[in-house]
C-alpha cells in the first residue's frame, strides 16, 4: 500500500515533535526576526540564541569571515541576558504553537544551575539545550564540553533543576566525542544534539593579519557536514538517548542522511542566513522522501544506514 | 516593515565602468515598503561558494514595483552579481534595517563617496517630495570622473546643485569630498547625509562637528543574515561600552551614537 501521509512525528525524551527539523541556537535569533519569512508554527521546534545569566557583550568586530562553503563566527555569545530574555523575547514565543527551546551557557556550574531553575518555571520552555563549549572560568577557562567529568557536572546540576528535557549541546573541538556523550549521558541528559562549530581561523593577505579579531572563530556551514556526520555516527555506535544531528544542513537529502546516520532530529543552522525558508523546504522535502520511497514513518530512517 | 524574500526579474543592467553596473528588478512587494537607506541581502550565486548573501543599499525605487542596486565589483560575490542577465532572477532579501531620517526644517547636505553615492540618489528623490531642491547641496567624490558621471547627471537632472570632486581632477575639483564641505556657508540647522568608505565618513563626520551640523552615516559591515540573527554585525557604541548592530540599528546611524576610531 502506498504511503500518502507519512508520519513526521519523534520523541526527544518526553518531548513530542510534529516533525524533526528544528533552528540551531544563533542562527534564528529569537524566532521573530524570520516571523515574516518562514511559517514559525510549522517548526519541529525553535531553539534561541544562547542566554547568559547577565546580559554578554560579546567580541569587538570583525565577528564573520566566509570561507569555502562556510563560514566563520567569533562572536562571543552575545545576548541580552535572562532577565530581557524573559520580558522582551519570550513573550513573542507564547504565541507560536511550535516548541520552544532555550539554549543556555555560563561560566560555571552555578550559572547553569540559576538558568535551569528559572527557565523550570517558564511553561512556555518545553527543553533546554545546554551549550558546554563555553570556558569554565572556574577551571582555568578550560571549555566544559572538552571534559568528561565537567560535561558530567554540568549536566548533573542542569538535570537536577530542569524536570523537562535537558539536551546536551556537544563541542567538535575534542579528541574523542563519544567519550564526552557517555558522560553527559550517565549525568542524566534526556538527548545530545552535535556538533556546535569547529575552531578554525582565517587570514587576509592583504593586510597580513586574522581576518577575525579574536583570531580565532567556529567554522559552520556546508563545509563542516561530513565532520558532523560522522561525529553523529560515532556517538550512536556509544550512546542509547536521542541524538540531534547539527552541522551544514542545508537540504531535505543533508538532513536524511542524518537522520540514517543515527540522529532523531536535525537543526539547521548557517543555512538560515541564504534561505531562510530552508526549515519549511526542508520539512516538506522529507515527507516526499518517505512518501517516494514508500516508507511510513520517519522513525524508520533513523540509523538506518547502519543496520546494512 | 517586516522583511520579505523575492525571486525579482532582472529588467535592466547598465554598465557605468568597468566594474559598477546597475541593476533594476522587478520587487513590487520590497519596492513598496522601502525607504531611503535601507538595504537589501542579495543571494550572490545558485551554489555554495560564496555561500552568505551580499548587502546592498536600495539604490533607487521606480514606479511599476522597481528597485535598484548600484554594485561595484569588489570580490567573487559581487563579481557573480555583475555577470547577471536580463531576465535573470536575483534572489532578494529586503527592505532591511533603518534608512535615513529627515525633515523640512533642515538644510539637506547629501555627501557621497564612490559606491556609496548608491543611497542618496532615492533619499534626495524622497526629500524633493517636500522641499524646493534649493534646500538640497549634493556633494559628490569619486576616484575619477567615469565612476560618477553617469550618477551627476542623475541628480542634475531632478535639478539639484551637484558639487564634484575627483582624486585624479578628472572631473570637477581635484581633491575629496570634505574639501568642497570646508567652504560651504554656516546654513543652519543643517543635517548632512554621508555614506562612502570609513576613512571619509570620519573625515566627514570630522567637519561637522567643527560646523555644528547634525550628522547621519550609513555604515558598513560583514554581514551574515542582515536580519539582527547571527549578530555579525557589530560596530562599538560611541559610549565604547557596547555594540549597535548594523543590520537592526543602522545601517544609518546618528554620528554621536557610534565610536569613531
Ligand atoms: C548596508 C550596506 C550597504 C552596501 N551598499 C552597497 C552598494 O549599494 N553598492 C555596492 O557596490 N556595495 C555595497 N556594499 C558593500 C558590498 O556589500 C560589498 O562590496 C560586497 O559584499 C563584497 O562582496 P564580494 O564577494 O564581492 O567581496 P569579498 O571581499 O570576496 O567578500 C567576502 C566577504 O566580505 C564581505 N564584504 C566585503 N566587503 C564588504 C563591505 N564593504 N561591506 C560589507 N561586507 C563586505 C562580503 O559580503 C563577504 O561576506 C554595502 C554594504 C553594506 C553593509
Ligand atoms: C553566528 C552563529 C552564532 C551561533 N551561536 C550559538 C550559540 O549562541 N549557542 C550555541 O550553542 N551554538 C551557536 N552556534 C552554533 C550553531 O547552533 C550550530 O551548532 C553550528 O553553526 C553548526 O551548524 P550549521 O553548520 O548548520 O550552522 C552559532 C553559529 C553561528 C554561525
Ligand atoms: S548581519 Fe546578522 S545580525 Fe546583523
Amino acid at each position: 500500500m502506498a504511503v500518502e501521509q507519512p508520519d513526521m512525528k519523534i520523541s526527544i525524551g518526553s518531548l513530542r515533535l510534529k516533525n524533526p527539523v528544528m533552528t540551531a541556537s544563533g542562527t534564528f535569533g529569537y524566532g521573530e526576526e524570520y516571523a515574516s519569512l518562514v511559517n514559525l508554527n510549522l517548526l519541529g521546534a525553535i531553539i534561541v540564541k544562547g542566554i547568559s545569566l547577565l546580559p554578554r557583550k560579546g567580541n569587538p568586530p570583525t565577528r564573520i569571515a566566509e570561507t569555502a562553503c562556510g563560514m566563520l563566527n567569533a562572536i562571543g555569545l552575545e545576548n541580552v541576558g535572562l532577565e530581557r530574555f524573559l520580558s522582551e523575547k519570550l513573550p513573542f514565543l507564547q504565541d507560536i504553537s511550535t516548541p520552544l527551546i532555550v539554549n543556555i551557557l555560563g561560566d560555571t556550574v552555578e550559572d547553569y544551575q540559576q538558568l535551569a531553575k528559572r527557565l523550570n518555571e517558564e511553561e512556555k520552555v518545553a527543553a533546554l539545550e545546554v551549550n558546554i563549549s563555553c570556558p569554565n572560568v572556574k577551571q582555568g577557562g578550560v571549555a566544559f564540553g572538552t571534559d568528561p567529568h565537567m560535561a558530567h557536572a554540568v549536566t548533573k546540576g542542569v538535570r537536577q533543576h530542569f524536570k523537562r528535557p535537558v539536551i546536551v549541546k556537544l563541542s567538535p573541538n575534542v579528541t574523542d566525542i563519544a567519550e564526552i556523550a557517555l558522560a553527559v549521558e550517565e549525568a542524566g541528559a534526556d538527548a545530545v544534539s552535535l556538533i556546535n562549530t569547529v575552531l578554525g581561523m582565517a587570514i587576509d593577505i592583504d593586510s597580513g593579519k586574522p581576518k577575525l579579531a579574536n583570531i580565532f572563530g567556529g567554522l559552520s556551514g556546508p563545509a563542516i557536514k561530513p565532520i558532523a556526520l560522522r561525529m553523529v555516527w560515532q556517538v550512536a555506535e556509544n550512546v542509547s538517548i536521542p541524538i540531534i544531528g547539527i552541522g551544514g544542513i542545508a537540504t531535505p537529502e543533508d538532513a536524511i542522511e542524518f537522520l540514517l546516520a543515527g540522529a532523531s532530529a536535525i537543526q539547521v543552522g548557517t543555512t538560515n542566513f541564504i534561505n531562510p525558508k530552508a526549515t519549511e523546504e526542508i520539512i516538506h522535502g522529507m515527507g516526499t522522501y518517505l512518501r517516494e520511497h514508500n516508507i511510513a514513518s520517519i522513525r524508520d530512517l533513523i540509523g538506518r544506514a547502519r543496520h546494512t | 516593515m517586516p522583511a520579505l524574500q523575492q525571486k525579482a526579474e532582472i529588467i535592466r543592467s547598465e554598465k557605468l565602468t568597468d566594474d559598477i553596473c546597475r541593476f533594476t528588478v522587478q520587487a513590487p512587494d520590497i519596492a513598496a515598503d522601502s525607504r531611503p537607506g535601507q538595504f537589501v541581502m542579495v543571494r550572490a550565486a545558485e551554489g555554495m561558494d560564496p555561500l552568505l548573501r551580499r548587502p546592498f543599499s536600495i539604490h533607487q525605487v521606480r514606479d511599476g514595483g522597481l528597485l535598484q542596486i548600484l554594485l561595484k565589483v569588489i570580490g567573487k560575490g559581487t563579481q557573480a552579481l555583475s555577470k547577471m542577465q536580463v531576465g535573470q532572477h536575483m534572489d532578494i532579501l529586503g527592505p532591511l534595517g533603518r534608512g535615513f531620517t529627515y525633515n523640512s526644517k533642515h538644510h539637506h547636505y547629501l555627501v557621497g563617496g564612490g559606491i556609496g553615492i548608491a543611497p542618496l540618489l532615492f533619499l534626495a528623490k524622497q526629500i524633493l517630495k517636500k522641499n524646493e531642491p534649493s534646500t538640497i547641496n549634493v556633494l559628490l567624490g569619486a576616484r575619477a570622473k567615469d565612476e560618477i558621471c553617469t550618477l551627476v547627471d542623475d541628480f542634475a537632472g531632478m535639478g539639484l546643485e551637484v558639487k564634484v570632486c575627483t582624486e585624479d581632477g578628472s572631473l570637477g575639483k581635484q581633491g575629496l569630498v570634505t574639501d568642497l564641505m570646508a567652504p560651504l556657508p554656516d546654513e543652519n540647522p543643517a543635517m548632512v547625509y554621508t555614506c562612502g568608505p570609513y576613512p571619509m565618513l570620519r573625515a566627514v563626520v570630522g567637519v561637522c562637528r567643527d560646523k555644528n551640523w547634525a550628522c547621519q552615516v550609513s555604515l558598513e559591515t560583514i554581514m551574515a543574515c542582515g536580519l539582527a540573527a547571527c549578530l555579525g554585525c557589530a560596530v562599538l557604541r560611541a559610549d565604547m561600552n557596547g555594540y549597535v548592530h548594523v543590520c537592526k540599528d543602522g545601517p544609518v546611524f546618528n554620528a554621536d551614537d557610534v565610536a569613531w576610531l
